[in-house]
């Protein structure tokens, strides 16, 4: 009834290609944005910026990063909370040599280097594919988690080996640090996601975009028709990088504050961001975030219900939530592969009929 | 000779014996990507399942004990009896045999034809479910087996190599019997594979899906066949690495350890786990020995890796490995 191409007539090649081609989405991708920008930042508090909005920001933008690794140029990676760390500890080493730095130059420019180090551990992925590149994906999480526990220069000889973020601000109001009120670190991070989202939504439609999913789909056949494997294949794993640098550096500063690195950026989290893209679907930015907002909700409201609501110690809940996104896991693969993004386009391609199906 | 020598010498025959029980966790892997095509992300927490499940039989454990208690408020732990260890091997035999059953009725068969990736996915779901599976059916502490396993210095070697060098070498006894029944396991499966009914059925599904399936051989039986045997594997591994150093979770990161070992030996080469193994095994411990302290130690948490990274680069399809054919 009103989700209907029908009707809307483009005048322009430019309003042809547009992001959101249905007046409905156009509609509903600005009420998300109002709501975004106009109401959460007064309702927001502590409990709700810790548990649930902030980390949800952040695992959305490592999502994208990894979907576009995965989803979009098919490069298999688990080695995305060492590249996490990366970011997380060039974020603490700029911030403690260049104090008067902006955050949020110090923020990108951690996202840079993380996608240097990217493209260092890509190398191999010009001459193995499939599981054996996951493998080696193992060797950089691996490696670069024991470079910043044992190598004093990256946490500053510190005793504890721990890193700490110092307060920074924007426009004068702090972001990192004990001190900043929450909806400064819900901005930081909502600026971070649309920047990101915007910029993968352009770069996958671009020409870039479709040389990754050439290589994804097939790499010789893509080779022969003349997509250059190593560039696209060093591009993505640039972007890519950059963008889980960019979260892993607001996960250090903004979310957590101080840092332990085998406990922040181990190999869980990779699964965290992998099961993420999986769920949410592959090659889609729209499950990027469905992804991460179900990673990050799910176990919050299984401990609500279990330890708060059922009175069960906490350690039988954890088990207990091993079990069920294990569980879901295999229900999603099994009754929809291409995750909550091919659920939401069914449901489109259903309201798009209705009420007249036939 | 330098004492220095010896010291690498020991450090290499002990990296060895680590080695050999890498190669243990590496045989599930190959058994299980030779004959579906899957990659069993999951084969470690399988160990660490059956370990756990072992240990609960022996002493008497009651499953599902937490859970229990705190939907009835009961407080109930075990049993009050111990079983005896061959019959606890059994009986975890048998629930391994379950699992396998389980999976490919629950899990398998709906992803069959889905791309090899999909199933890899599939297969750290069950990781994940399993391993929270484990945690409520036995409690997350951690647990000591014992299965009768000889443990400690091994005094028989100290004199022998004393005599000869005048020097002793450490080497623990566990470690010598685990590289003795990884030895036998691979005789066992081989025997297997060549002269039973089974066991060619499984090789002719190796080679072929759909040949094999044209000539009567059921699939589906074949792939529990194959993850029950990768199951007892898995108990094998479980039983040698729990009596090292405990029953607890990081039992199921040594699986991780098991797959630069398959790279290096190739996914679909049962002498390239064995090799693979043990170049890794002996690799890590000498790199350790020599660069370690340069470094700042703990070597061991990536030198695995970043060697089967290196090497593929030369060599993409490991050490025994088919040659990766692609066309378009």
């Amino acid at each position: 009834m009103f989700y209907r191409e029908a009707g809307d007539f483009k005048t322009s090649y430019r309003d042809d290609a547009q992001t959101f081609p249905i007046a409905f989405d156009r509609l509903r991708y600005y009420l998300v944005l109002a709501v975004a920008l106009g109401v959460i930042p007064f309702m927001i508090n502590d409990y709700w910026a810790n548990a649930v909005i902030v980390p949800f920001l952040i695992w959305s933008i490592a999502a994208i990063g990894l979907n576009i690794l995965m989803g979009y140029a098919g490069q298999v990676s688990l080695g995305t909370g060492g590249f996490m760390a990366v970011g997380a500890y060039a974020t603490f080493k700029l911030m403690t040599s260049f104090p008067d730095l902006n955050i949020v130059i110090i923020v990108v420019l951690s996202g840079f280097i993380t996608a240097g180090v990217g493209v260092l551990f890509g190398l191999p992925s010009l001459r193995i594919k499939g599981f054996y590149l996951a493998v080696a994906t193992l060797a950089a999480q691996f490696f670069l988690i024991w470079l910043f526990n044992r190598v004093g220069w990256f946490y500053n000889y510190s005793a504890s080996g721990q890193i700490n973020a110092p307060e920074r601000t924007v426009l004068g109001i702090a972001v990192t640090g004990p001190a900043s009120p929450p909806w400064a670190q819900y901005f930081i991070c909502l600026f971070f996601v649309l920047v990101v989202a915007w910029m993968a939504r352009n770069l996958t439609r671009g020409s870039v975009g479709r040389s990754w999913m050439a290589i994804r789909d097939m790499d010789i056949a893509a080779e022969i028709i003349g997509v250059n494997p190593l560039k696209a294949k060093l591009t993505a794993f640039a972007v890519s990088s950059f963008f889980i640098g960019i979260a892993g550096s607001l996960f250090f500063s903004v979310y957590l504050g101080a840092v332990e690195v085998g406990e922040a950026f181990g190999i869980e989290k990779s699964f965290i961001a992998l099961f993420a893209v999986i769920i949410g679907g592959l090659g889609s930015i729209f499950g990027s975030f469905a992804g991460a907002a179900f990673m990050v909700l799910f176990p919050v409201l299984l401990k609500n219900i279990l330890v708060n609501g059922l009175n069960w110690p906490t350690d039988l809940a954890a088990h207990i939530q091993l079990m069920v996104i294990g569980g879901l896991i295999i229900v999603f693969l099994i009754l929809e592969p291409h995750g909550l993004a091919a659920l939401w386009r069914v449901i489109k391609e259903k309201l798009r009929l209705w009420p007249f199906p036939h | 000779m330098p004492e220095q020598v010896f010291f690498a010498l020991e450090a290499a025959a002990n990296g060895l014996m680590t080695g050999v029980l890498y190669a243990l966790v590496a045989l599930g892997f190959v058994l299980i990507f030779k004959a579906s095509g899957i990659f069993n992300f999951a084969q470690g927490v399988f160990a660490l399942f059956a370990a756990m499940t072992l240990v609960g039989f022996q002493n008497g454990q009651i499953p599902f004990a937490h859970l229990i208690n705190a939907i009835f408020g009961t407080s109930l732990h075990h049993f009050g009896w111990n079983m005896p260890t061959v019959l606890a091997i059994l009986c975890t035999m048998a629930v391994m045999v379950l699992l396998a059953f389980l999976v490919e009725r629950w899990v398998l068969k709906h992803l069959v034809n889905q791309e090899p990736i999909i199933l890899f996915m599939a297969t750290i779901g069950l990781a994940y479910f399993l391993e929270g599976f484990g945690d409520v059916m036995w409690g997350a502490d951690i647990k000591k087996l014992d299965v009768g396993l000889p443990q400690g210095m091994s005094s028989a070697i100290d004199e022998a190599t004393y005599s000869l060098f005048g020097y002793g070498f450490f080497i623990d006894r566990l470690d010598v019997v685990a590289a003795v029944v990884a030895a036998m396991l691979v005789v066992a499966l081989m025997l297997f594979s060549q002269f039973t009914k089974y066991g060619r059925a499984l090789r002719a599904v190796a080679d072929d899906h759909q040949a094999a399936l044209s000539v009567g051989i059921s699939l589906r039986f074949i792939w529990v066949m194959v993850w029950a045997i990768a199951g007892f594997v898995a108990l094998v591994a479980g039983m040698m690495w729990g009596t090292k150093m405990g029953v607890q979770f990081s039992l199921s990161l040594i699986a991780l350890k098991a797959l630069p070992v398959l790279m290096l030996g190739g996914f679909t080469s049962i002498p390239g786990a064995i090799v693979g193994g043990l170049i890794i095994g002996m690799g890590e411990q000498l790199f350790e020995f020599s660069v370690g302290p340069l470094v700042g130690g703990a070597t061991q948490n990536w030198f695995a890796y970043m060697l089967a990274l290196v090497f593929l680069v030369f060599r993409p399809q490991g050490l025994f490995g088919e040659k990766i054919i692609e066309r378009v």
